[in-house]
């Protein structure tokens, strides 16, 4: 029977209840009294030198508070970025300095260059029109191959060129794969593109500066998925504000997908604005904005090639990527082609040589980085497509190839560096297998064919690396920051709970998973629980949400907090029972003495804890209270095989799903529901990253996929509804709760499986010159791609 | 947005009025013309909004048979109301979604006429006569290329009348992220002939395909115009279809068209 409570209930999300009825407090919501607003005017040119700023006509606007250009920021620091990538030759990648506000030269369409700040919101930005602004124009730098030519213009002028790294892993495997390659029975090569795209949160960032005279405290309220990394960020690196006269607020947030991880100018503009002019200034983003400054994600182009020996066994792999950086580095942004691409290039295979190469490139194009996968989704995709290729070429079934070279033992060492602590992927394919209904697929074909339609289906498995990540290994990597988190039981006198957590939620349901775990653990009832969050002078210094972490990591941090209230909680109620300690047992919120029916409730513990009239006061502290932080000893390997089955209309070349099926392996499950409802969101993301989705810029660097009108967003009826299957598990071995995350699977599972699957269509009507088409598959190209 | 000064007048006449002065400008539904204020990529001085005049919403059927929609006419009510023209009413309720239906009107959208839009395929497919404050235009007159008609400054569109033919349909092949036409065919078979209107297609905006009328007219059949073609060139290119694609599409579209329509 299923629980109706504690770890594997599907209990009800209880923030839904605030988020459907219009109470959320979302950072818009936040208006402090007699705060002025900021228009920022961007550049609407994707490279030019400013040659001259003129905002005296326009600070004489009405409402206008005061104007800030990038001479204001000079003293200020830049947007530092997070991540250190060190390249083949062992040199630091080249890391340009990012203002705040532009400095002489603007790199992107959007790129901010002054800020105007004034009563209302439409004074603003009446008055940033009126800023006289000159630009001479430069050639765009928008094609990665094309940046890196000999004599292209530079989008930064003092580096070197626009390569800020040449990144080679492993690249002592460099000669041996080369070898493996030359040496193969047979070579797979596919060239493809991951298209970039918008992450498009329901809800446009967000900043809130406040500042109080009296305390000289400064006060960020932003749409931020880590307040933390925010306030650290922010304080150390741009603004020199210490971090106890500086408060991040991120409160309910209307999806973040990645693109909220990072700290972004307006941020630092809004809590600087609000010192300098010693009022609250704050900015919303119109959609329009968010297009052309939230960080993009994805946008890798990648040759890959896959040896085989005669028996069809996978003997090497070697890629060759450019990714897009865009003009800047975003905070993250040289991790993801890298840490979190090359390393996963494994996948669930015993490939003994693997060589990934990756170059980065700056363009003048919005940054980018990480969004729902951040890396994985790039390298599941082009290895589960190379796989299907190198199937089709070899008259063998794609299943069975997967299947002959499954890692089969764990722990697993790859080649590229990760140690596999658990998985079962034979498990996963069986139950696809099962779920999907392979074999009614003839039957369902023939069907479709009846009707004139293609039909055709795709499979592929995927592995991931989530928990992000244990502190000392992503050191040596170069992260410039720890990634444990931590979490606060803070147990009231009265018996309730309030959990102050590290991760943020934002649409993930931690209010309602997290007590689930500490409920479980006590015995007591998950309403007298509740989780703070987003409030970095309520929480412990965590990470935030990101790489599928918060129940690994966060979610471990809690349960070591809960251990210590249980022991402490233990030894009260050892006084109170006048018991041994090692006696106590702890269950269904009683305390009582192992053999007798002496008990004592978990509330009169809780209250002694805090009236402590009878208490051992000599030997324990009053009060019950526990912080851990918790640093994960490896990352968590979650993994799985997801299908798709497609029809394509011949005549128009369109695609829609007509099923879709995913078994994951997650390891322990805390909410079935939410586990669901996280694979499912990110199937639609996946299935929009490989029907819909595309930021296209011109050859002058304009977006011209800059609104809804031609950025096409999956909707309810491009997704079909989903078979989710989740009872494969095999725990994870470092972690207390067994738990891998499932937040990302679904975006990183499901785009090779679609494309698979559209190829396959196009084969069984006969077209079988189609080997690949990129995504967006949409109706033109795959029109195009049947033209031959 | 900038400021602008607003009139909701209750007649043909008064908005007639309104609109003489400088800088005015119609304001139907809002569904395209609000956006471009919000962007700031128009500033008209006065907004006349049309949707109070009584005398320019509903629709209703002529004595000739005809159905006649008034110029303020939201989809959503010809979806509901003109069951008389049931290939009209079924184009109407797809476009756009239901906000968009509940506020956007004939009059709007055949004024703007949007390369991409649906009303334009209805009356130039089914040769509907616009009528404005000041003369009767046919259809085959009014359309004068991508966002460009017949209609003066300051004339405004109070009904439209669509002759009902013997069998007609509108086939909509959605652009991805707009939903608005890719490539939309309205057919329609009259006593006298067919006719055929593709929109979405071409960069001179919607446009008769009169090859296909012409087999149409003799043989009222998909396979009619197996053997016909359209130009690549002269078909709009953007990121959701190359001019090859679309000249493609008029044919695949217009075929399924007549099928529905038989
Ligand atoms: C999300 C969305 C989806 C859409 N999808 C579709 C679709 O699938 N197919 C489609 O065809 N359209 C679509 N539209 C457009 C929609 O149909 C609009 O309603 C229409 O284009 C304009 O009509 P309106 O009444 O809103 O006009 P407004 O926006 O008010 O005005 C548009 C223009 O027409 C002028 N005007 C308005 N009324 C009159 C009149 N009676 N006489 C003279 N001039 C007038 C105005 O001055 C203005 O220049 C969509 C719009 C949106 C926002």
């Amino acid at each position: 029977m299923p629980k109706d409570s504690g770890i594997g209930a599907s209990s009800k999300r209880r923030e839904d209840v605030r988020f459907l009825t219009g109470a959320g407090n979302y950072t818009d919501d936040i208006n402090i009294h007699g705060q002025a607003y900021v228009h920022f005017l961007r550049s609407d040119v994707a490279h030019g030198r400013i040659t001259s700023l003129d905002t005296a006509a326009a600070a004489a606007m009405p409402g206008v508070v005061r104007i800030f250009t990038g001479a204001d920021f000079e003293g200020v620091g830049g947007l530092p970025c997070g991540w250190q990538i060190t390249d083949r030759h062992g040199a630091p990648m080249q890391e340009p300095a990012h203002p705040v506000l532009a400095q002489g030269k603007v790199r992107h369409v959007g790129d901010p260059i002054a800020a105007v700040i004034a009563e209302t919101a439409e004074q603003a930005r009446d008055a940033a029109e009126a800023i006289g602004v000159d630009i001479e124009e430069l050639p765009a730098v928008v094609d990665m191959k094309a940046a890196l030519a000999e004599g292209s213009v530079k989008v930064h002028d003092d580096l070197s060129s626009n390569l800020c790294y040449d990144w080679g892993f492993v690249e002592e495997n460099r000669e041996a794969v080369d070898k493996a390659i030359a040496d193969a029975a047979h070579v797979t090569t596919l060239e493809l593109v991951n298209n970039r795209l918008v992450a498009n949160p329901m809800e446009p960032r967000v900043a809130v500066g406040d500042y109080s005279r009296a305390t000289d405290e400064s006060t960020l309220y932003t749409t931020s998925q880590n307040p933390h990394v925010i306030r650290l960020l922010m304080g150390a690196f741009v603004l020199g504000i210490p971090e106890h006269k500086l408060r991040v607020v991120a409160p309910d947030v209307g999806g973040g997908f990645g693109t909220k991880i990072f700290h972004y100018a307006e941020e630092a503009f809004c809590t600087f604005a609000a010192r300098a002019l010693n009022r609250p200034v704050k900015w919303t983003a119109s959609r329009s904005e968010a297009f052309i400054s939230d960080a993009h994600g994805r946008d890798h182009v990648t040759k890959i090639e896959l040896a085989l020996d005669a028996d069809n066994n996978f003997t090497a792999v070697r890629t060759e990527t450019y990714a897009n950086m865009g003009a800047y580095l975003s905070t993250f942004a040289p991790s993801v082609p890298t840490w979190l691409h090359g390393t996963l290039m494994a996948g669930n295979y015993r490939t003994p040589l693997i060589y990934v190469n990756v170059k980065a490139v700056f363009t003048n194009t919005v940054p980018v980085d990480a969004y729902r996968g951040a890396g994985r989704p790039e390298a599941t995709y082009q290895l589960e497509r190379v796989i299907d290729k190198a199937a089709r070429e070899l008259g063998v079934d794609p299943i069975a190839l997967r299947r002959q070279n499954f890692i089969s033992e764990f722990p697993y060492a790859t080649p590229v560096a990760v140690e596999y602590d658990t998985g079962d992927y034979v498990a996963t394919m069986d139950k696809l297998e099962e779920i999907a209904d392979l074999s009614g697929f003839a039957a369902r074909r023939a069907e479709s064919e009846a009707r004139g339609m293609l039909r055709g289906l795709g499979v592929n498995c995927y592995i991931e690396a989530c928990g992000i990540a244990p502190s000392n290994l992503v050191g040596q990597l170069g992260a410039r920051a720890g990634l444990y988190d931590a979490a606060t039981v803070r147990v009231n006198a009265t018996g309730s709970i309030s959990v102050m957590v590290g991760a943020h939620s934002h649409g993930q349901g931690h209010e309602t998973s997290f007590p689930q775990v500490v409920a479980e653990m006590l015995g007591i009832d998950e309403s007298m629980i509740d989780i703070v969050h987003g409030d970095s002078s309520k929480i412990p210094f965590g990470m935030g949400t990101y790489g599928s972490r918060s129940i690994a990591v966060c979610g471990s941090a809690m349960v070591r907090a809960t251990e210590k209230i249980v022991n402490k909680a233990k030894k009260i109620a050892a006084h109170l029972l006048e018991a041994a300690e090692a006696d106590i047992e702890l269950k269904d919120g009683q305390f009582s003495v192992a053999g007798t029916d002496k008990s004592v409730a978990w509330g009169d513990v809780t209250l002694a804890a805090y009236v402590p009239h009878n208490y051992p006061l000599e030997d324990i502290e009053p009060g019950l209270e526990e912080t851990a932080f918790y640093d994960p000893a490896n990352f968590t390997y979650p993994s799985g095989a997801y299908c798709c089955e497609v029809e394509v209309d011949p005549e128009t070349g369109k695609v829609t799903i007509e099923r879709f099926s995913a078994a994951d392996d997650f390891g322990n499950i805390i909410n079935p529901m939410i586990v669901s409802g996280q694979v499912h969101g990110g199937i639609a993301q996946g299935v929009g990253q490989a029907l819909l989705e595309q930021a296209v810029y011109d050859a002058d660097g304009q977006l011209l996929s800059a609104s809804y009108m031609d950025y096409a967003m999956p909707r309810a009826d491009d997704v079909p509804f989903y078979t989710v299957d989740h009872s494969c598990a095999t725990p994870c071995t470092h972690n207390p709760l067994g738990v891998k995350g499932c937040g990302e699977a679904g975006a990183i599972g499901s785009p090779p499986s679609v494309v698979n699957a559209v190829i396959d269509a196009l084969h069984s009507g006969g077209m079988t010159h189609v080997s690949h088409i990129d995504m967006p598959v949409s109706p033109s190209r795959v029109w195009s791609a049947m033209q031959g | 947005m900038y400021d602008f000064e607003f009139e909701k007048p209750g007649s043909i006449a008064e908005a007639v009025a309104a609109l003489s002065g400088e800088d005015a400008q119609a304001l139907g539904g809002g569904q395209t013309l609000i956006p471009t204020l919000k962007q700031r990529l128009n500033a008209p001085g006065k907004l006349v909004s049309l949707t109070g005049i009584a005398e320019m919403r509903g629709v209703c059927v002529g004595d000739g048979g005809e159905v006649i929609i008034g110029g303020a006419t939201p989809h959503a009510v010809v979806a509901a109301g003109a069951g008389a023209y049931p290939a009209l009413a079924a184009l109407a309720g797809q476009i756009g979604d239901p906000a968009v239906r509940n506020r956007g009107t004939i009059g709007g959208s055949l004024a703007n006429n949007d390369p991409a839009a649906c009303y334009p395929a209805a009356a130039l497919g089914s040769g509907a006569v616009i009528v404005t404050n000041a003369r009767e235009i046919a259809a085959d007159d009014y359309f004068q290329g991508m966002f460009t008609t017949a209609l003066e400054e300051g004339e405004i569109i109070t009904e439209v009348r669509f002759p009902v033919p013997q069998a007609a349909h509108y086939e909509k092949f959605v652009q991805p992220a707009s939903r608005f036409a890719l490539t939309g065919v309205f057919v329609a078979r009259f006593a006298d002939g067919v006719r055929v209107a593709v929109t979405g297609a071409s960069e001179e905006g919607v446009f008769r395909w009169t090859d296909a009328e012409a087999a149409l007219s003799e043989t009222f059949a998909p396979e009619a115009i197996d053997g016909l073609n359209v130009a690549a060139e002269g078909m709009i290119g953007d990121l959701h279809g190359t001019p090859d694609y679309r000249a493609h599409l008029v044919k695949v579209i217009t075929k399924r068209a007549v099928k529905a329509a038989q």
